[in-house]
């Protein structure tokens, strides 16, 4: 494997080095955990370990909820309350998992907007970012499905809007609905593949995870600089960089430690803040839920869904250009998913030759922006579709798409960028000082 | 070097024969390994072995609605008031501007226009029957006079259907459609 140079582990005791001649694991893992990090690395690099803690978390607690739950429409609300009644620490197991998809979400995105504000999807990184999107995916799909399970009001007719989605293709929609339904509508079908696919999506986000983790091993990590760590030599590297144990792995540590302490505090004294009290209705193909709402870390891509109605003039002219077979209903599908394409698109899209937006002056604020934006469509997308609303989600949704196929290409052309340090090391010693200007070890505690 | 193809050498030639008969076999086998897991996935007998219902519409006075479900969907029956058949047939000269202007009737062709008539069950205009399904994603409208057009209306995303449950604002593409129904005796609607 290329990238930074860096001492690799040597087997020392006997059995050790029977074993590392054989299948040499512990080298593997010496060297993923001692991986050469650049030291200037802040708090927005804390992320990966919270998504890593909330997959091993979703995945322990939901094995042990399937040993309770029936995936049977006449049985499953009631099993799940049954776990929430009868089985022990059932209330708290169920508690975790369902608040533990929002504590996913909430690090996924900050993982995200850190990419973007600090262009580590930028060449030669976009593998990283590729996996990244397609983990992203999978875990909306996950979550998606593991809503319908409890087989409540919310589950039931979100799961008929969703897969309504896919009816909206033209020519085939229909077919490829009844595929995914196994039926007509939402019924006994759905919610038994549904059941099955929630438990095996999150394995194979473990394999990309692992995968994902690879690809940027091989590049290393990106930085606030944005600057390649020295590899010219080990010596130098050093000067760049710690390694992942202990150092990193501490500081990952401490910032999960305070993170966890809020989310078991939502989990222990507001466990359904997050969620709809709908759901806790059992499903009636009859009545549909007087406002029917995804959670809350779709809803900036529901919004974009619901903006482009049939009096938008993109849609009209959509419509007209492809001669009536993209509706304003397809329309708003391909918005959405496209929504999703533009960002990993990101890497080809964004033409500048300086990767961290620190040392871009125009770039910041359409940065922030687009953080401003994601909020808005959010809350666009809790409210109702009517009034003022479905004009602001559609200003928002342009600028999403404004952002990633207009901003990104042209800033790279007319913005002046700053000179960003010539190598981590000196934006290290810019901030915690330098070690050699001292004469003796800053690193020295005080008396 | 010596496993690809090579024209002065006869044998390279049966070689690639070889492969590609190899491949396409694979392909095939591999295909036919996958095709029973994707069409799985499709309605199973029994899900399919649920196609008609009689249902005893005795109990549905003028000016309400009964929904029952059919084949997991909802369906309104909707005995209309001679005020809300009027205010549907009143638009019956214009139906050309409407967003679906198709009737939308399993019982008639694809080219039936969305007049009142071609929607409703008798020719008295008295049964409405229809798929409480909204076009738009699936979400089941509110009836009983809802929406801007004293019709139907539904909450999801704002669609608001009329008196005949044809689609006059926003973002659902068509009519309500009219399922496979007909009268077996004076209070017996069959669907499917």
């Amino acid at each position: 494997m290329s990238g930074i140079p860096h001492d690799h582990y040597e087997p020392k005791s006997g059995g050790a080095k029977w074993l590392e001649g054989r299948l040499p694991i512990i080298g593997l893992l010496h060297d993923t955990l001692t991986i050469p990090t650049p030291k200037n690395l802040n708090w927005m690099w804390i992320w990966g370990i919270v998504l890593t803690f909330c997959l091993v978390l979703q995945i322990a607690t939901g094995v042990v909820l399937v040993m309770h739950y029936t995936p049977h429409v006449d049985m499953a609300f009631s099993s799940v309350e049954h776990i929430m009644r009868d089985v022990n620490a059932g209330h708290m197991i169920r508690y975790f998992h369902m608040n533990g998809a929002s504590l996913f979400f909430v690090a996924v995105y900050l993982h995200i907007f850190r990419s973007l504000y600090y262009g580590s999807y930028k060449a030669p990184r976009e593998v990283t970012w590729i996996i990244g999107m397609l983990i992203y995916l999978l875990m909306m799909g996950t979550a998606f499905m593991g809503y319908v399970l409890p087989w409540g009001q919310m589950s039931f007719h979100g799961t008929a809007v969703i897969t309504g989605l896919f009816g909206a293709i033209p020519f085939v929609g229909e077919a490829i609905q009844t595929w995914l339904l196994g039926a007509s509508s939402v019924g006994q079908p759905a919610l038994n593949r549904f059941f099955s696919l929630h438990y095996l999506l999150p394995f194979i986000m473990a394999g990309l995870v692992i995968v994902h983790i690879w690809a940027f091993h091989s590049t290393g990590n990106n930085n606030p600089t944005g600057v390649e760590v020295r590899r010219t030599s080990k010596a130098e590297a050093e000067k760049d960089t710690l390694p992942f144990w202990p150092y990193f792995v501490i500081k990952d540590l401490f910032a999960l430690a305070i993170i966890l302490a809020v989310f078991v505090a939502v989990v222990g004294f507001m466990p359904n803040y997050l969620g709809h009290p709908d759901n806790y209705v059992e499903a009636n193909p009859l009545v549909t839920p007087s406002h029917i709402v995804p959670e809350w870390y779709f809803l900036p891509f529901y919004a974009i869904l619901r903006s482009f109605t049939a009096d938008v003039w993109v849609v009209m002219f959509a419509e007209w250009i492809s001669f009536g077979i993209i509706d304003a209903k397809f329309f708003g599908v391909l918005a959405m998913f496209g929504a999703i394409v533009v960002m990993a698109l990101a890497p080809w899209l964004d033409t500048s030759s300086v990767r961290s937006g620190r040392y871009r002056p125009m770039f910041k604020w359409w940065f922030a922006l687009l953080v401003v934006d994601f909020i808005v469509l959010m809350w666009a997308g809790a409210m109702p579709a009517e009034g003022i609303y479905p004009i602001i989600a559609l200003i928002g949704s342009a600028y999403w798409f404004a952002y990633f196929l207009i901003i990104l290409p042209l800033l790279g052309v007319i913005e002046k960028p700053e000179t960003p340090p010539a190598t981590i090391e000196e934006d290290f010693n810019a901030h915690y000082g330098s070690e050699d200007a001292s004469g003796s070890p800053a690193a020295t505690p005080a008396e | 070097m010596n496993t690809v193809s090579n024209a002065d050498d006869p044998q390279g030639t049966r070689r690639d024969f070889i492969y590609y008969a190899t491949g396409g076999a694979g392909a095939v086998v591999t295909g036919a390994a996958v095709w029973p897991l994707v069409d799985q996935m499709n309605p199973s007998a029994d899900v399919l072995a649920l196609a008609s219902i009689r249902v005893d519409i005795s109990t549905i006075s003028t000016g309400s609605q009964m929904t029952v479900l059919w084949q997991g969907k909802p369906v309104f029956i909707r005995r209309r008031t001679e005020e809300e058949i009027a205010r549907a047939r009143s638009l019956d000269g214009d139906v050309e501007s409407l967003p679906d202007p198709m009737a939308r009737n399993e019982n008639l062709g694809t080219e039936a226009a969305a007049l009142d008539e071609n929607r409703t069950l008798d020719e008295s205009g008295e049964w409405l029957v229809q798929m409480g399904v909204c076009t738009h994603l699936g979400c089941v409208p509110l009836g009983n006079n809802a929406g801007d057009f004293e019709g139907w209306f539904c909450p999801c995303h704002g669609s608001h259907y009329d008196a005949s449950g044809r689609i006059r604002q926003g973002p659902a593409p068509r009519n309500l459609p009219i399922p496979v129904a007909s009268f077996v005796d004076d209070v017996t609607i069959q669907l499917g």
